[in-house]
């Protein structure tokens, strides 16, 4: 199960994740941010309530990245948690990713 | 030994999670072990349900053991389809900038961190896949 809630603020995407970020639901984010509403620049994903990402999920984050840098745009995550950060640190994501 | 057999579908991964995660709880598993047992079993299970019998579908076993000394779980993904071992992929650069990172190959690569032990083999038309976990 992974719940989104998203709040668009001019450029500013802040998406609030709920639950698991795996193959079955790594989908509904990819869909929450390929494309982007053309206004928007910088992405805010709040991890807070992320129980684990497993590689589907790392994916779209990769794709999202990649597509950010492109335009000049941003990617943060936030309140990313101790075990995310394990999965972000054994797969390099953490020198690709910016946690606030 | 406990033994599950279902439709490698990727819509089955929540049940077979269920089914390990049932025998975790036995063992007093941490809540950080859990979720790297669960992740493993996103990716091995949903490789199967991606490749295994592509483009048809077909079956997966799962089964648990639990081991004592030390307490370890062991857990076995079976299917009859094509012949893959998946730890002679090439491990994915993790050292490269995002704009040349590829997506593939990160599943794998972290199971193979987070789990104490993997191994493949293919044996008598089956892929058989273990994992072993210290609890």
């Amino acid at each position: 199960m992974l719940n989104l809630e998203e709040k668009q603020e001019e450029s500013q995407l802040t998406i609030v994740l709920d639950g698991r970020i795996d193959t079955s639901t790594a989908p509904l984010l990819q869909a929450a941010v390929d494309p982007l509403p053309p206004a928007v620049n910088h992405v805010v994903l709040d991890f807070a309530k992320v129980d684990y990402i497993s590689s589907a999920g790392l994916r779209v984050l990769l794709n999202l990245e990649q597509n950010l840098e492109e335009t000049d745009g941003k990617l943060e995550l936030s309140h990313v948690s101790d075990l995310i950060r394990d999965v972000f640190d054994i797969t390099g994501f953490l020198d690709i990713l910016t946690l606030i | 030994m406990k033994e599950l057999t279902l439709e490698a579908v990727a819509e089955n991964i929540p049940a077979v999670t269920d089914f390990v995660n049932t025998e975790l709880e036995t063992l007093g598993c941490s809540f950080a072990v859990q979720a790297q047992i669960d992740i493993a079993i996103d990716e091995l299970f949903g490789n199967i349900a991606n490749y295994a019998y592509k483009p048809g579908t077909g079956p997966a076993t799962v089964q648990v053991e639990i081991e004592d000394d030390p307490v370890s779980v062991i857990i076995t993904f079976l299917d009859n389809g094509k012949a893959f071992n998946p730890l002679e992929r090439e491990d994915p650069d993790i050292t490269l900038p995002a704009r040349k990172r590829k997506p593939g190959g990160l599943g794998i690569f972290m199971v193979r961190k987070t789990m104490d032990n993997v191994d493949y083999e293919y044996r008598e038309g089956k892929n058989i896949l273990r994992i072993r976990k210290k609890i």
